[in-house]
């Protein structure tokens, strides 16, 4: 279903912490039920003002979906899980509870399900890190409410930075009990790298029989990328690109394609298989 | 009702070319964008010769109220554009103009044909002004050469060519001249400002081409002061533009002499954003002037 046409305020219905990561919810009273993995234009409707900013942030921030539910009232409730990496992120994670934001979205293409990317394909591995695991929260939910057999690996750096991890956690507060974690500093899980509880997946007899789904830093992007392709297993990378528009117009968010020319990550993506990127770099991420 | 160069538009605002592909938008919003299509004229992103790629990220940066782009002409090129886009741009409910791009003056011609011999096209805009393109700068930043140009292809169709002008000279009213007495029919300004930025991170410039164009309501004084300029010396219908968010943008456009006007980057911040500056400027008082008496330093 398509996104309504042209930008829409909407109001914030919160905005907590979660381990270092603001959740802010938003309320959607026009838009369809989003897809995991699709993303929306955010901006806060308030002006910065006084050149606080410098005069910026003036573009919108292309911001994947951590949660949809429906609202109560009507539309959808959406979460977007924010680390503060620049003034338009830091705009919307000071955004409280009855502020206005300009939403456009549900934009771009959305995860597939496993028997969809691979036919022989039973079961998924989700693998997130750093703020990159919000699109995968969303999908989790998905496959959980679809039946589709699922195993879910994060990685955190250290105790300070765990956002998101609450969003992988039932209603009881504990650790859904399909997700293991990888710490840097070994405070949970297993001490070391997300990659490194893949591998030994990848290298099981079964692997075949599954496909990867992952977003995170572009480092661990392309280590997800590189072993599966090592290991001749499907993946679904979800990429961030820096964007203006998020619907094809302004051409910015250019991904390199094997064998030369570029896609567009706003309209071709933001969901890309292994396969159709050269892999995933710094340089337009 | 507002026209430009014979085409009559239902409102005088219009796309800057290379900020709205459509077939895109209406992949992402649906039907919707044709019911409600935020422009009077649809002006295509620029077509080249032969397939470009663009350029190496990265592209954009986010400057005061504005941005960089370094995008560098991406497109099918003309005949995977006649073949593939140029069909589905038709299905637009409004007038459809088609920019170009060539490195010669045969390439030039030879696009202006092909171009102008398909029904679907009303206008043809000529960009002489990329400054993200090498060969975009040459032309247009020479008058003589700007008016050997339109001599050149002025023969070889006969729909309206509006001309695009850098802004990057020192005086842009006299490449405009330049493009009157070649036989435009039109000019359209400002395509944008060069300009580069530093990222940070890497202390190096941030954009893949180290340099790229300004756009946004950071250049709207200078674009304000060229179509100022032009106007008083070329007498061809003016489109305007350069950091129009608003109606009471356009209105000043409108006010020096522009006879339409183009909204570029705000679009990609709000989809409809033409469809709004279109209706603020057809509210019989502009918002700013509603409030009385507004002083500048108020």
């Amino acid at each position: 279903m398509s996104a309504p046409f042209g930008r829409r305020r909407c109001e914030v219905a919160a905005n907590r912490d979660s381990g270092g990561y603001r959740v802010v919810s938003v309320l959607d009273r026009e838009g369809p039920e989003p897809r995991a993995g699709q993303f929306y234009m955010l901006a806060a409707v308030a002006a910065a003002g006084w050149g606080a900013g410098d005069g910026r942030p003036f573009l919108p921030r292309a911001i994947s979906v951590a949660d949809a539910r429906p609202a109560a009232g009507g539309g959808v409730r959406l979460d977007f899980l924010l680390d503060d990496v620049g003034p338009g992120t830091s705009g919307l994670r000071a955004l409280g509870e009855r502020e206005e934001v300009w939403v456009t979205g549900p934009l771009g293409n959305s995860f597939a399900a496993p028997r969809e990317v691979s036919a022989d394909a039973a079961g998924a591995v989700l693998v997130g890190g750093g703020v990159g695991v919000a699109p995968l929260a969303l999908l989790r939910k998905r496959f959980g409410e679809r039946g589709v057999p699922h195993r879910v690996l994060l990685g955190f750096r250290d105790r300070a930075h765990t956002g998101g991890l609450d969003l992988f956690c039932g209603s009881s507060g504990a650790l859904c009990p399909e997700v293991r974690l990888a710490t840097e500093d070994g405070h949970a899980g297993l001490q070391g790298r997300v990659t490194d509880l893949l591998l030994p997946i990848l290298a099981g007899d079964d692997a075949g029989s599954g496909v990867v789904y992952s977003c995170g830093p572009p480092a661990m992007l392309e280590a997800v990328r590189a072993l599966c392709a090592e290991h001749g297993v499907a993946v679904e990378l979800a990429l961030e690109s820096p964007m203006a528009c998020g619907f094809g117009a302004c051409f910015g968010c250019a991904v390199p394609k094997p064998g030369g020319g570029y896609l567009r990550l706003c309209v071709d993506g933001p969901v890309l298989r292994g396969e159709e990127i050269e892999g995933v770099s710094h340089a337009y991420a | 009702m507002p026209e430009l160069c014979g085409i009559e538009l239902a409102h005088p605002v219009i796309n800057a070319s290379g900020t709205y592909d459509a077939i895109a938008a209406r992949a992402a919003f649906g039907d919707a964008l044709l019911a409600d299509f935020p422009f009077a004229a649809f002006v295509s992103k620029t077509i080249t010769p032969e397939p470009r790629a663009g350029n190496a990220p990265r592209r954009i940066w986010e400057t005061p109220s504005g941005m960089l782009n370094s995008i560098g002409l991406p497109n099918k090129g003309l005949e995977g554009f006649l073949a593939e886009d140029l069909p589905r741009l038709a299905e637009l409910p409004v007038p459809l103009i088609v920019s170009i791009m060539a490195t010669t003056r045969e390439d030039f011609a030879r696009c202006v044909e092909r171009v102008a011999a398909r029904r679907e096209v009303a206008a043809i805009e000529l960009n002489v002004s990329c400054p993200n393109v090498h060969s975009g700068l040459i032309v247009g930043e020479s008058p003589a050469e700007t008016e050997a140009l339109l001599e050149a292809l002025r023969p070889r169709s006969e729909k309206p060519l509006i001309v695009t002008l850098t802004p990057n000279v020192a005086d842009p009213a006299a490449v405009a001249g330049g493009a009157e007495r070649g036989g435009a029919d039109a000019v359209s300004l400002i395509n944008t400002l060069k300009g580069t930025a530093v990222d940070p991170a890497t202390g190096a410039p941030a954009l893949g081409n180290g340099y790229g164009g300004l756009s946004g309501p950071a250049v709207r004084p200078v674009a304000l002061e060229q179509v100022r300029s032009v106007r008083a010396a070329v007498g061809l219908p003016i489109v305007g533009m350069g950091g129009i968010s608003r109606g009471a943008d356009a209105a000043e456009f409108l006010a020096l002499g522009a006879s339409v006007v183009a909204v570029g980057t705000e679009s990609f911040r709000a989809p409809r954003a033409g469809a709004g500056v279109a209706a603020e400027l057809e509210s019989p008082l502009l918002p700013e002037r509603s409030a009385g008496a507004a002083l500048n330093l108020d």
